[in-house]
């Protein structure tokens, strides 16, 4: 604390509180922890994009002739691993969770921050040990590591990329429990749980199922590490074992690990309409019981994944209503959000570009998912293309549109600087065509039957795979512009006020950037959320 | 006539009447999907735009609520796909359960390439021929990791695995020569593991039976070899069950077991009991048959199958398995 900022009249917030590397990277504050979980998740992005670039590059022409089947299979692979486990997961939780959740309930940190920094640690741990796997040769089961292929066939970095994951879940694992304990023991005075923001609603869910589903995760990992390192039969044939028991473990955890990076971004919009339309949320209760309710049922539904596996045709018939039933309370959110709009005062920001986006993408994404839900046409559509398409509507289309409308929505409260407005709807829009069509041919090559995890293919999928492979450029140049504007308004973006868009909540009541201990006193809460009418009548007054 | 361009399709073939089926449970469910697709982009458009902020300082309207209207979004997504729910698990019930007059063909994936064997006893390696107009059951397994067979114009899909049968039925319309893709990931060449289907008219496949050239003895028969080669008929005798039970007449039959339970003699069955004859111990009798694990290839297995299912007399009418 030799040269604190107070020194020098300036206001101290948690940037400026603290210099030097070891304060960052032995801080307790969740803030700066978040900081630090977007610098590594923003590495992983990219490494993740740059194997989808040569993934589309390969694409683009029917012959296998830009590297490999072995690379393209190794590229695929890490692609999955790299995006799901060190991105995605860990992407709205760890950075804006992180940051926003301790301070909209108006508590001066997480409930364990020791836990909290070991967290990253933890993460960073099981991130370099995948980042190994890649750099001795990676992996090439698929991100799935189907028995016996991961057990017994594949010559690749399994045990090392599958210790990485096992490293990272316990992250996950304690930043789920720090949430739960944060959300229950340390709202502020009049904060009921009816009076939550949304986002917490919906972190809490998420959290629910980090606690209970990644452990699942990491024994299905210990098994398939046993029967490859010491030949015990578990899922291999040939050594007495069940090649479908390891699917159904490993999607016990993987099926809501879908609902662990969608579940937030839907809190992050939630947030975003009803800031940007300046009005309280249309069915608040309803969206706050459908994260749950998505949560709950998101455990049941794993053997959607295995209607054509040998599973009983009566379990698939149970898997198939069960799946269908989840689309009743995310169908529910994205009608209320859309109410929300009715009567509001809407501004077409930057954020809001992303959620209404957000909107369109993820109500593609969902009636996709509850075709695929519909036995007849999954016998059709399973592991092909569409396939494909679908799940990246839901967590490109979805869970990405969310972070970065949360990140920009936020920025000005993370860094204290204002982005340039023009640059960031620009690139709103790019993104939002270039995924499209990257993404939409791929539907349609899909119900063609295109195999997923194809280093080659006919000569007539050529065209469609152009399509995507273009979508694809211009999707990751919409990706750069971001990259680029957000870090140079970190030194010349205008400063930005303590409440820029006019929000409710309570992290627009304390100065951008917070203070290191986010309130000064702890507030009293006497609004429902997103009181709009109460904020506007206290400030006639 | 077709106008559009053979190089760049945007459907794919149809050629049996449950490919049919599926694309009509497809295109009502993209119906509905691009109903609800565009009610919600005109309505999020639409609102934002006729409420578009008009100065700086603007509040939208304070809390409005209405039960009946949640209810209404709940009730009538969750009416039409229990609707589509049925309908989709009819036609999946259809495909997972072929008819009892079906000819089988045993189908054996490897890495990265497919084996048939026909019950004329022709064998062919990735490209398969078949009558049309005549249910065709494959009966499927792997001799390492796991694949699937699908088959885009008939609109079947198939998980293959080791260690287990799994099947699947087709009834192609029409002649022709479809693909056939791997479609579970399994290794290197995935990409590679393509085969075809050929649908022959019944006369024509005849005739190409008879003219193929591969034609072996058929698999019932070299099983038959097998069965006194492996020695298994010291014990499965044709005429006496004191040391081990009679093989013939029980294929597809429910077998009575000593732990008082029933199982079906089925392709299932009958492998495990030769790779693992302490599993299922049929009553009256004692686990004395040594394991074949590791003793016989994947196609020695389907011929000693096709032995014993040899021996039970083909059912004119029977339940559909």
């Amino acid at each position: 604390m030799s040269t604190s900022a107070a020194e020098f009249g300036r206001r101290e917030h948690y940037l400026n509180a603290d210099w030097g590397v070891k304060s960052w990277l032995l801080t307790r504050d969740h803030k700066r922890i978040a900081i630090l979980y977007l610098i590594s998740i923003t590495a992983f992005f990219f490494i993740g994009g740059l194997m989808a670039v040569l993934i589309r590059l390969e694409l683009a022409t029917p012959a296998g002739d830009l590297v490999q089947p072995d690379t393209y299979n190794r590229l695929f692979t890490m692609h999955g691993i790299v995006m799901i486990f060190f991105f995605l997961i860990p992407s709205i939780p760890a950075v804006l969770g992180n940051f926003l959740i301790p301070i909209m309930i108006g508590a001066k940190d997480l409930a364990f921050p020791r836990i909290n920094l070991a967290s990253w640690y933890i993460y960073s741990i099981g991130g370099l040990l995948a980042m190994w796997s890649i750099l001795a040769g990676g992996v090439d089961t698929g991100w799935t590591f189907y028995t016996p292929f991961s057990t017994t066939y594949s010559n690749s970095y399994v045990i090392s990329t599958a210790l990485g994951i096992f490293v990272t879940g316990f992250s996950s694992i304690l930043t789920g429990l720090n949430f739960i304990v944060t959300i229950h023991r340390m709202r502020a005075p009049g904060l009921t749980w009816f009076r939550l923001p949304l986002f917490v609603w919906a972190h809490y869910a998420t959290s629910l199922v980090m606690v209970l589903g990644t452990p699942v995760l990491a024994i299905t990992i210990l098994l398939v590490a046993a029967e490859r390192l010491f030949h015990i039969g578990i899922f291999d044939p040939a050594l007495g074992g069940d090649p479908v028991l390891f699917q159904h473990l490993f999607w016990f955890y993987s099926h809501p690990a879908v609902y662990i990076m969608i579940l937030p971004s839907m809190g992050v919009i939630s947030e975003l309409i009803t800031a940007f339309a300046r009005k309280r949320i249309f069915g608040y209760n309803f969206i706050a019981f459908a994260s749950v309710a998505i949560a709950i049922l998101g455990f049941l539904v794993w053997g959607h994944h295995m209607f054509l596996s040998s599973q009983s045709v009566y379990a698939g018939t149970v898997f198939s209503i069960l799946s269908m039933l989840v689309a009743v309370p995310s169908a529910v959110k994205v009608f209320n959000w859309t109410a929300t709009l009715y009567e509001g005062s809407v501004s077409w920001e930057t954020p809001m570009l992303y959620a209404l986006g957000f909107i369109g993408l993820f109500t593609i994404g969902g009636l996709t998912g509850v075709m695929l839900a519909t036995l007849g046409i999954d016998i059709h559509v399973h592991d092909t293309y569409f396939v494909v398409a679908h799940f990246h509507y839901i967590m490109v289309g979805g869970a990405i549109m969310g972070y970065l409308g949360g990140l920009h929505f936020w920025w000005p409260k993370i860094t204290g600087r204002l982005y340039p407005r023009f640059w960031s709807m620009i690139s709103a829009i790019v993104i939002f065509v270039g995924f499209n069509l990257t993404f939409f041919p791929q539907f349609l090559l899909g119900y063609l039957g295109m195999p997923r995890r194809y280093h080659a293919y006919p000569e007539d999928f050529q065209v469609l795979n152009v399509m995507s492979s273009a979508g694809a450029t211009i999707l990751g140049v919409g990706y750069l512009i971001p990259m680029i504007y957000l870090i140079w308004s970190m030194r010349y973006g205008k400063r930005a006020s303590a409440n820029p868009w006019g929000a409710v909540g309570l992290e627009w009541q304390v100065p951008s950037p917070p203070p290191t201990h986010n309130f000064e006193e702890t507030p009293t809460v006497e609004d429902e959320a997103y009181d709009y009418t109460a904020a506007k009548e206290k400030k006639v007054a | 006539m077709n106008l559009w361009p053979q190089k760049f399709p945007l459907f794919p073939e149809t050629a049996t009447e449950m490919a049919a089926e599926i694309d009509r449970i497809y295109f009502a469910f993209l119906g509905i999907s691009a109903f609800f697709s565009l009610l919600i982009a005109g309505l999020v458009f639409y609102l934002a735009i006729r409420y578009r902020r008009r100065s700086p300082d603007d509040v939208g309207k304070p809390e409005q609520a209405a039960t009946w209207l949640e209810v209404a979004w709940s009730v009538i997504p969750l009416a039409i796909l229990v609707a589509m729910f049925f309908w989709g698990t009819k036609v999946y019930f259809e495909a997972r359960r072929p008819p009892s007059d079906a000819l089988e063909y045993y189908v054996t994936g490897k890495q990265w390439m497919w084996k048939f064997q026909h019950p004329e006893g022709n064998r062919e390696i990735n490209h398969l021929h078949v009558p049309a107009g005549q249910a065709i059951k494959l009966i499927m397994t792997s001799e390492d990791v796991i694949h699937s067979v699908f088959v885009p114009a008939f609109r079947v899909k198939m998980d293959v695995l080791p260690g287990r049968y799994t099947t699947l039925w087709f009834k192609a319309e029409k002649a022709g020569t479809f693909r056939l893709f791997c479609n579970e990931y399994c290794g290197v060449e995935h990409s590679k593991m393509i085969g075809s289907v050929t649908v022959l008219e019944p006369a024509d496949y005849e005739e190409w039976l008879a003219g193929a050239g591969v034609a072996g003895p058929a698999a019932a028969a070299t099983g038959e070899e097998l069965f006194s080669q492996k020695i298994c008929d010291t014990c499965h005798k044709p005429d006496s069950a004191t040391l081990a039970p009679l093989l013939a007449g029980i294929f597809g039959k429910e077998v009575e077991l000593a732990d008082g339970t029933v199982a079906v003699a089925d392709e299932n069955y009958f492998r495990e009991s030769i790779l693992n004859p302490g599993a299922k111990i049929v009553k009256g009798y004692q686990n004395l048959m040594p394991t074949y694990q590791g003793q016989l290839t994947e196609d020695e297995l389907v011929q000693l199958i096709l032995y014993v299912k040899s021996l039970s007399p083909a059912p004119t009418e029977g339940p559909s398995p």
